[in-house]
């Protein structure tokens, strides 16, 4: 240094002297950023810590949730399947047996009802037998007088006697025609 | 630049930069108090916080580029120094340790950001000042935990050692906890940076004086060699710079965590 600059010879330098003015700046800048980073930036980065390990965790955590509600849901839906099959099983067979029932109850109701129109014909057969009977008889009767009339020339003058000679001719009649049908000729 | 060294390029021969090159006038003219350095201080601390700040603006779990990047920085100091170096107790001094790894960082790469060009931390003062901090805290720390006497105790007598090797080893280790520590954390970081800017300008200077002043062939062709090496040991000086801020931090962690600790 054999050309010294005037305030270089003035105030020889060294690195090992601390400036008592940058101490001063030096302390107030460090500890004014030092209590600014404390209190504005700091608490955030460590709540946004916090909130990320929180979400990681929390997601985790619902995953794992989410895993065993479907388990569940899938159990209970397996004992449902389970139970509809049951039922199924058991409407099967219950419907086997009331087919039968119902099969058995409706040749029975034909059975019957079969019965019944026979019988109702039946019925009827002998009413309008008994009536076309009736009607033969009265007929029958004035035929024969008619003819028996002509036959021997006069008429016969009393009223109840003819009736009478007819009931006998018929009664002989009808005990012959009872003997050939017993049950139909009694309900008519 | 130096205005120091500047001031004599015009002589006859080539002026090696000095501790001269570290010593810069006040700004605003003689008598006024504000120099380069302290401006880079201030306006390196400002920075800080408004970057800093910016990043935790609508801060959320999934973080913006500034946030991620601010995250990162702030979680780096927490996890990988704070963390490790002390463990679960280290949470209480991660605004401490962050704030002083933020500003060093900051203070160092200050020497090698175009225009500044200026390592504040060259200057003893701002090194002294967080190293001076970092003692008291790391002493106050061990005085809370152990009491007065069990922390000198805990420190000059450490069990299991033959009681005559007590009377050389008590005074060496109280000078080594209470006068070297911060001495050797002020002057490492001091002289990283001082050492580091002086090559630096060396390099430039020296590859600008070769070029301009020597010049012909030689001086041109060894000028070059020096500008573009200088541009080398400036990505040098940027890793430097970082690793001594990182130093610096993980040591005041590291005596934290040891006055924190039940046995030395």
């Amino acid at each position: 240094m054999s050309d010294p600059v005037l305030w270089l010879a003035v105030q020889e330098p060294s690195p090992l002297a601390p400036e008592p003015g940058e101490i001063v700046v030096g302390i107030i800048a460090f500890v004014l950023l030092f209590l600014f980073l404390k209190k504005k930036v700091y608490p955030v980065f460590e709540k946004t810590f916090a909130e990320r390990t929180a979400a990681i965790e929390g997601g985790i955590e619902k995953a794992e949730k989410a895993q065993a509600e479907a388990a569940e849901a899938l159990e209970k839906y397996n004992a449902q399947l389970a139970e509809a099959r049951g039922e199924a099983g058991r409407i099967r067979t219950e419907a086997q047996s009331q087919r039968a029932e119902i099969v058995e109850e409706a040749r029975t109701e034909a059975r019957t009802e079969a019965q019944r129109i026979l019988e109702a014909a039946s019925a009827q057969i002998a009413s309008e037998r008994a009536q076309a009977m009736a009607e033969l008889r009265r007929d029958i009767g004035g035929l024969a007088v008619a003819l028996a009339s002509k036959v021997v020339g006069e008429s016969l003058e009393d009223e109840a006697r003819q009736r009478r000679t007819v009931e006998r001719f018929l009664a002989g009649l009808e005990q012959a025609d009872e003997q050939a049908v017993a049950p139909s000729g009694a309900a008519g | 630049m130096s205005t120091s060294v500047l001031a004599v390029e015009g002589g006859e021969g080539f002026v090696s930069p000095g501790p001269s090159t570290f010593v810069y006038p006040p700004i605003f003219g003689e008598g006024t108090f504000l120099t380069k350095p302290m401006l880079i201080v201030i306006l390196g601390s400002a920075l800080i916080a408004v970057l800093m700040f910016l990043a935790t603006r609508r801060a959320s779990v999934v973080p913006s580029k500034g946030q991620f990047v601010g995250e990162s920085l702030y979680g780096f100091v927490r996890n990988s120094i704070a963390l490790d170096a002390i463990g679960k107790p280290g949470m209480k001094y991660v605004p401490y340790l962050a704030t002083v790894f933020f500003f060093l960082a900051t203070m160092n790469i200050a020497g090698i950001v175009p225009l500044v060009q200026f390592p504040a931390t060259s200057r003893i003062a701002f090194p002294l000042i967080l190293a001076v901090i970092s003692c008291v805290i790391f002493n106050a720390i061990g005085i809370k935990r152990h009491g007065l006497g069990g922390y000198f105790k805990d420190m000059m007598f450490p069990p299991g050692i033959p009681w005559p090797v007590y009377i050389l080893l008590a005074p060496i280790e109280f000078v080594s906890t209470i006068i070297i520590r911060p001495l050797t954390l002020t002057l490492r970081l001091t002289f990283n940076m001082f050492a580091g800017h002086l090559v630096l300008v060396l390099f430039i200077l020296g590859g600008e004086y070769l070029i301009f002043e020597y010049s012909g062939v030689v001086g041109i062709a060894a000028g070059t060699v020096a500008i573009l090496g200088s541009l080398i040991l400036t990505a040098f000086e940027g890793f430097v710079q970082l690793l001594q801020a990182y130093v610096f931090t993980l040591l005041s962690a590291l005596y934290i965590g040891g006055a924190l600790a039940d046995e030395h």
